[in-house]
């Protein structure tokens, strides 16, 4: 490197921009305090400064920013799944995700690619096509594509029927997408700090203050703070927080396993997933194939990885583009799900009053972002749970009103 | 690969067993209340500590109960499910007078 390029370095003329500024203390009380800063906690708290004008409001995060799930999940966006109620809310978060990069001056690398759920057997196309008709009915644009369908729109698929499970048709979305998960989470973040929210990083909730049934006041490793709202949005140890406050959660945490190769001239535009094979890949900007397969089979808090994972998903990623046997497998990862009984997210009121939750996000939770943030926003800010929110309520299951979403990925159906 | 110790069939490899969640109290489901139910069914503690779970290893249809650590994947201890139920439980229906313990 020129030695003269250093001198820009300590030049006053070109000052670094700094997306979050050096955190200040932590002041004794808040309106609101957001546990958790991921996408979610982040999205929630802009758009509570942004569409309600609360900006006394606190992010803390143990870690750092958009640390967890954020940045481990394989960046997918689609609304075609299976429940009404589910197809509304994730329909919401795609249009919402589409004015992203505008509405925050920073190009979340939204690219929208068309989603393939193929199908191997007559059980799936029976649950493509049902799909398919709630989808339409909900205005989503979805439809069943058949071998002739599939080869046009993604040629490099091995459609031969010389495999273990061949390829009977597949349930196309044209509008499902992929986005930069980190780029989601530095938008919100930085729009919340410019609108007045405090982000707090290496800031760990040890215990809740709780009087006569409602939060009054967060214990951090940096001091008790006062709080007159509190939402937990930290889906991978949902379990445990929610504990602090004094309830227990419909959720299991399970790893769910990721892995990308190395990069490769761009050849594969739709994102594929095979519920059956569990699989699901789609090629970055950058040319590395991202794939993911299912959640590991027993409960689990570490991100290990294992064998089995990997020899399972690559093998199945072999018989749908046979070519990639040469491609080497570049890094790996794991994230903590938080599993549900019914496959749907955990969203809303709580045992505890005036605390708020946000969790239960499985296999579903990036693309849920927008959404999520904007509704449960409202949610603080009004005191009501809207329509949009309320199937996916904590007590749906002491009302034995579960949403079964069997179109959730990464879970045999 | 993962190897789980089973009380019947030595030590095997972690495919071929089944997980089958903690070990949990079962309310009687003839005087229960539903809330007591719903918990039972879809609550889970799910903590990040050591844990006793149901395993079963599938070949052999084997039902045991593993102490497991949720944060490291240890596995501390395994031992049949005999050892903590010694009773054979009796699910027979209730008495007609209990029939209305539900909310």
């Amino acid at each position: 490197m020129p030695l003269g390029l250093i001198k820009y370095a300590f030049s006053d003329r070109y000052p670094a921009r700094r997306h979050f500024p050096a955190a200040k203390d932590l002041k004794p009380s808040y309106d609101i305090v957001i546990v958790g800063g991921g996408g979610h906690g982040l999205a929630c708290a802009y758009y509570l400064a942004k569409e309600h004008g609360i900006t006394d409001v606190a992010v803390l995060e143990k870690g750092w920013l958009a640390s967890g799930n954020t940045a481990r999940n394989t960046a997918i966006v689609r609304s075609n799944y299976l429940t009404p109620e589910g197809v509304r809310f994730y329909d919401e978060s795609v249009k919402l995700y589409r004015e992203l990069s505008g509405e925050f001056d920073l190009n979340i690398l939204y690219s929208e690619r068309g989603h393939l759920t193929l199908a191997h057997t007559d059980a799936a196309m029976r649950t493509s096509r049902w799909r398919a008709e709630v989808n339409k009915h909900m205005g989503v644009d979805s439809m069943v594509a058949y071998p002739d369908d599939l080869r046009r729109i993604c040629p490099e698929l091995n459609m031969s029927r010389d495999v273990r499970y061949p390829i009977l048709g597949a349930l196309y979305h044209p509008p499902g997408s992929i986005a930069r998960h980190d780029g989601v989470a530095w938008g919100y973040g930085r729009g919340a700090m410019e609108r007045g929210v405090e982000i707090h990083q290496q800031t760990e909730v040890t215990g809740f203050r709780i009087e006569k049934g409602r939060v009054v006041g967060v214990e951090t490793d940096r001091g008790t703070i006062k709080a007159g709202k509190v939402l937990q949005a930290v889906a991978g140890m949902s379990s445990e927080v929610a504990r602090m406050a004094g309830f227990k959660l419909p959720i299991r945490s399970i790893p769910l396993q990721a892995c990308v190769s190395e990069p490769v001239k761009p050849f594969l535009d739709p994102i594929i997933v095979s519920g059956s094979l569990h699989v699901y890949v789609s090629q970055t900007p950058r040319g590395e194939l991202v794939m993911g397969g299912s959640v590991d089979p027993y409960n689990l808090y570490s991100t290990r990885s294992t064998l089995d994972f990997k020899e399972g998903l690559l093998a199945h990623m072999l018989e749908l583009f046979p070519f990639l046997s040469k491609a080497k497998v570049l890094r790996q990862w794991a994230g903590i799900s938080d599993m549900t009984p019914d496959f749907s997210p955990v969203m809303g009121e709580t045992p505890v009053e005036n605390y708020y939750i946000d969790a239960g996000w499985g296999t579903w939770g990036f693309k849920a972002t927008p959404v999520c943030g904007k509704r449960m926003a409202e949610t603080l800010a009004t005191g009501r749970v809207p329509d949009i929110l309320a199937p996916f309520a904590l007590d749906r299951f002491a009302r034995f009103h579960q949403v079964g979403e069997k179109g959730a990925a990464s879970v045999g159906h | 690969m993962k190897i789980l110790n089973c009380p019947l069939n030595g030590p095997r490899n972690v495919q071929e067993f089944v997980y089958g969640g903690e070990v949990g109290e079962m309310p009687d489901p003839a005087t229960c209340t539903d809330a007591d139910w719903a918990d039972f069914i879809f609550l889970e503690e799910n903590r990040k500590a050591v844990i006793r779970e149901w395993w079963c290893h599938a070949p052999t249809n084997f039902w045991f109960i593993a102490e497991r650590d949720t944060a490291s994947d240890e596995v501390l201890r395994t031992y049949p499910a005999s050892e903590v139920y010694k009773e054979r439980r009796d699910f027979a229906a209730p008495p007609e007078e209990k029939k209305d313990g539900g909310a």
